[in-house]
């Protein structure tokens, strides 16, 4: 039995309550910010030497990159004046190379791929598809990298690679299967599934009435599912591209594992060949050398990489952010009843 | 336009009709077709919105068609014409068939996997079984109860069948035309003409109705069919597309399925009464709602269920 | 994809459309589709069978249990003992973080969310945190544990900071997991439909108590649901280990105290077993990364059906 006088000191002290607990819960989430925030500022000033040092050039060729790597870290050891030159594109470019060629041929297959878990394929491979793509897509990074050390990377320096090659290019790099097309072809397979899985969620999202109205005007299901669906679906398409390139960028213990050890910059000009040469990305770069962190001019590099790499993820999220937004206008329905 | 008969009272068992108001027959088992008088009780009189149609070409027929799914049987052995040159109402409670039957009209019902077709279907003659249904289903469109335009511009909506059917992509230059034409036979050019890429999600709600017509005549069909096109709008839209399907019906055959009698009443032909599954009654608009030959015709009419 | 013959008796309908009819465009995507889907089934597949065969070859009770060694032949390294034990400190470590605050979060953003500037902050620098690289954080946590303050975190020699422990692995994985618990309880409680939460607030109780005593325990499933994956994303990553943890394949904890001294001290973990025993890595022997790569699928497999068991109950709670 509540009395009135009852009532309302309950709710009055239930307003106390909630405000205590909105600061409580709003200080955690500002402290959250803030750690978060600070990281990125740290990183920044740990970064900066680096930068300061080289100024643009940190991101353009120059001389071998693990010689340096080398020079920086033994400059540290020694307290001779520190050396910090350093000329990162060989391992930007391998970045580039590796990020994109998966992304783009993992784009391709996975809308494909989506397409036909949701709509074309048949119902019992349906049931075994999802579960399966949901499997893959949380497999770790560094199961893929054994599978493809011991598997793929053997696989092309063996077969793939004609002893003529190894030989044409001996003076100045080891064809042994650790190579650009290895590294690709498992970024592929990690990322896949994270793009099939959103694209298919996009995609069965899809009202009904659209894919109905289609089929009812006299279009085939391949064009009805293609121009409106696929079409619908487009912000999952942005989203699932996002991420992957985000995980693709940050991918360091994979990489390192089947891209070759080897900051060489591989040259599409010199042929087919530039498949099998060996490179090594950013993010591979950083953990490649963590032993090395003691030394500070070491620990400056890596800062700037992983620097680098901070800002690559951050403008994708805006990219990402950004690419919805006009896509709006014409999917969300809005007008005088 | 005043009433010869003040509104007469409902009667909510349908068997017990005052003599007063209910005029029999004259000559048993056959309509009357526009004797001139007010309909059945039941029913506030509404004014026919045009004369009877004048001239009716047989498009497609519907021959003892029963469609089930999986075991429960959803239409029974039902069969009637479909003409131009009229509207044929489908009328009758929820859940009796009518969409079922409509869907059925172009093959929509291979979308659920349990249903399952016997009897046939002709149109001009061909057995739409027989065609792909993809080209059964540019000469029958659909108009669904919900508008569903696509998430394009208002262009692109009327284009669409256009350009999905062409061989080659055509220039939009090429297609303005058409899409000028379709939108203007759907009564909706005048609102739309100064901004065709206008996103067509941003349209009221009528307006998104008259757009997915324009979108189905643009592939130039020969019969219309229309799932309670208006249950979703307001009274105004309603009665821009009312119009709008009887200036439509000597060009295409009309279909529409609908739960509004005072609706079936004023833009019908003929119409077919649906319960449970069966065609209890096919017949003229005046004779069926006028002098139904069904006990049961007459008292859907009359509003005792529903 | 193709028609099924359709019989001439004027009663039997085709069943589905028959793709000979459409443009070739159309049919190459179609073929298109199909061949990527079989072959994307087909390297699935193989991956997974792969592994598993590999493993069953090489898996043995006796590496479940004994610890690794020193050793210069696969005999004599023993087993994944260590390994295994320090997947599981990191993951109770990192959740035992992420889920409280990663709750809290949760909460704060779909209860109160006031003033909305900070809310806006919040999500997108929570959705910069799911983005970010764990090689990245894996940096910070270095910056972060490796000042003198945190010191008692790990072990100090000679006056610098080691920075390398189990507390700072645990630390810098919650926030790994911080984002997904965040996304998926905030998407549990927001999908509690209003009218719960106003007839709570009807009968006088406050917001936090309503959200404690009602919504909570009604997106449970979801809250299990964002634990599971944020475990399954804990134990699958390696740089954060490779860095943070120090690179002892034992567990070797420092001073006196029991469990403190474990979680100051520098250990293994499964995923950076298998990194170091790649032929890439360090110790080189194929045949136990095999076995731990196996036993790591299986832990992976089992939190993957657990999460499909909660998301499926998630949704089955309707409201409506």
């Amino acid at each position: 039995m509540v009395s009135q006088d009852d009532t309302f000191v309950e709710a009055s002290r239930g307003i106390d309550d909630d405000r205590r607990a909105e600061l409580t819960l709003g200080a955690l989430v500002c402290l959250v910010v803030l750690l978060l925030l600070g990281m990125v500022a740290f990183v920044l000033r740990e970064a900066w030497p680096s930068f300061a040092h080289n100024g643009l050039a940190w991101f353009g060729p120059g001389g071998s990159v693990d010689n340096q790597i080398q020079a920086i870290f033994t400059s540290g050891d020694l307290r001779e004046a520190a050396q910090y030159t350093f000329h990162a594109w060989p391992i930007v470019w391998s970045t580039i190379l590796t990020t994109t060629g998966a992304v783009v041929i993992a784009f391709v297959s996975a809308l494909f791929v989506a397409v036909f878990i949701v709509e074309f394929a048949p119902d019992w491979l349906k049931r075994v598809l999802e579960p399966v793509v949901r499997l893959l897509a949380s497999v770790p990074s560094v199961i893929y990298g054994l599978v493809g050390v011991l598997v793929v990377v053997p696989f092309i320096g063996n077969h793939l690679v004609t002893q003529g090659e190894k030989a044409s290019v001996t003076p100045v790099i080891q064809l042994s299967g650790y190579s650009l097309l290895a590294a690709v072809l498992i970024l592929t397979v990690t990322i896949a599934p994270i793009m099939i899985a959103i694209f298919a969620e996009g995609l069965r999202s899809v009202p009904r009435g659209w894919i109905e109205g289609s089929l009812a005007l006299g279009v085939n299901r391949w064009r009805t599912y293609w121009k409106i669906a696929v079409r619908t679906a487009r912000p999952a398409l942005v989203a699932g591209t996002v991420l992957a390139v985000a995980r693709a960028l940050g991918e360091a213990v994979m990489l390192s594992m089947v891209s070759g050890s080897v900051g060489f910059a591989p040259n599409p000009a010199d042929g087919l060949i530039f498949l099998f040469e060996p490179s090594r990305g950013l993010a591979a770069t950083i953990i490649r050398n963590t032993e090395e962190l003691s030394s500070p001019p070491m620990k400056h590099t890596l800062y700037a990489i992983a620097a680098v790499l901070l800002f690559s993820s951050a403008m994708l999220s805006l990219i990402g952010w950004a690419a919805k937004r006009p896509m709006k206008r014409y999917l969300v329905a809005g007008g005088s009843p | 336009m005043g009433l010869s008969n003040p509104p007469p009272v409902r009667w909510l068992t349908g068997s017990a009709a005052p003599a007063a108001t209910l005029r029999e027959p004259q000559i048993a088992g056959q309509h009357g077709n526009g004797n001139g008088r007010s309909p059945a009780h039941g029913f506030v009189a509404t004014p026919r919105r045009v004369a009877p149609a004048s001239f009716a070409i047989d498009r497609m027929q519907v021959e003892d068609l029963s469609v089930s799914y999986g075991s429960k049987l959803a239409v029974d052995s039902v069969s009637f014409p479909i003409r131009q040159g009229e509207v044929l109402a489908l009328i009758g409670p929820s859940g009796c068939g009518k969409t079922t039957l409509l869907r059925s009209l172009n093959r929509l019902t291979e979308l659920t996997r349990t249903a399952s077709l016997t009897g046939r279907i002709t149109l001009d003659g061909i057995d739409i079984a027989a065609m792909e249904p993809t080209s059964l289903r540019r000469r029958v469109t659909m108009v669904f109860q919900q508008p569903n335009p696509f998430p394009m511009s208002v262009f692109d909506n009327v284009a669409y069948v256009l350009r999905e059917q062409a061989r080659r992509r055509p220039k939009r230059a090429a297609l303005r035309a058409a899409v000028h034409e379709a939108l203007a036979r759907a009564g909706l050019l005048d609102e739309v003409s100064d901004n065709l890429d206008h996103p067509a999600l941003r349209l009221s709600g009528g307006q998104q109705q008259r757009l997915c017509i324009a979108r189905a005549l643009a592939a130039d069909p020969e019969v219309l069919l229309l799932d309670e096109p208006c249950s979703a709008l307001d009274p105004q839209s309603t009665k821009v597309i009312e119009d709008l399907i009887v200036k439509l019906r000597e060009e295409v055959a009309v279909v529409i399925v609908t739960h509004n009698l005072q609706q079936a009443y004023r833009i019908a032909d003929h119409v077919a009464f649906m319960y449970l599954g069966e065609l209890v009654e096919y017949g003229g608009v005046k004779g069926i709602f006028g002098a139904a030959r069904e006990a049961r015709t007459r008292e859907y009419v009359s509003g005792a269920f529903g | 994809m193709s028609a099924v013959g359709a019989p001439a008796s004027p009663g039997a309908v085709r069943r589905s459309e028959s793709s000979s009819s459409w443009r070739l465009s159309d049919r190459i995507g179609l073929g298109f589709a199909w061949l990527l889907g079989l072959l994307f089934c087909a390297v699935a597949v193989s991956i997974v069978i792969y592994l598993l065969i590999q493993g069953v070859r090489y898996v043995r009770p006796s590496l479940l249990v004994t610890s690794p060694s020193a050793g210069y032949t696969q005999s004599e390294t023993g087993g994944f003992l260590d390994p295994m034990i320090g997947t599981l400190i990191v993951a109770l470590l990192a959740m035992a973080i992420a889920m409280p605050v990663g709750i809290a979060t949760a909460v704060w953003l779909s209860e109160f969310a006031r003033p909305a500037g900070l809310a806006r902050v919040a999500e997108s620098t929570v959705e910069m945190l799911a983005g970010t690289p764990s090689i990245v954080l894996a940096l910070f946590g270095t910056i972060i544990f490796e000042s003198p303050a945190l010191g008692f975190l790990s072990q100090t020699s000679g006056g610098i900071v080691f920075g390398r422990s189990f507390f700072a692995a645990g630390a810098m994985l919650s926030l790994v997991a911080l984002p997904l618990v965040v996304s998926t309880v905030r998407e549990g409680l927001q999908a509690i439909p209003t009218h719960v939460r106003e007839a709570s607030y009807a009968v006088g109780k406050s917001k936090i108590a309503t959200t404690r005593r009602v919504l909570l325990p009604a997106a449970r499933p979801s809250v299990i649901t964002g634990a599971m994956l944020g475990v399954g994303r804990v134990i699958g990553d390696t740089a954060i280990i490779v860095v943070l943890l120090g690179a002892t394949l034992n567990l070797e904890g420092v001073g006196g105290v029991p469990l403190l001294g474990t979680l100051r001290g520098t250990g293994s973990t499964l995923t950076s077993y298998i990194y170091d025993n790649a032929p890439t890595g360090d110790y080189n022997q194929p045949n136990k990364a095999y076995a731990a790569a196996f036993v790591l699928l299986v832990i992976v497999l089992a939190l993957n059906a657990g999460v499909d068991v909660f998301a499926r109950r998630a949704k089955e709670l309707r409201w409506g």
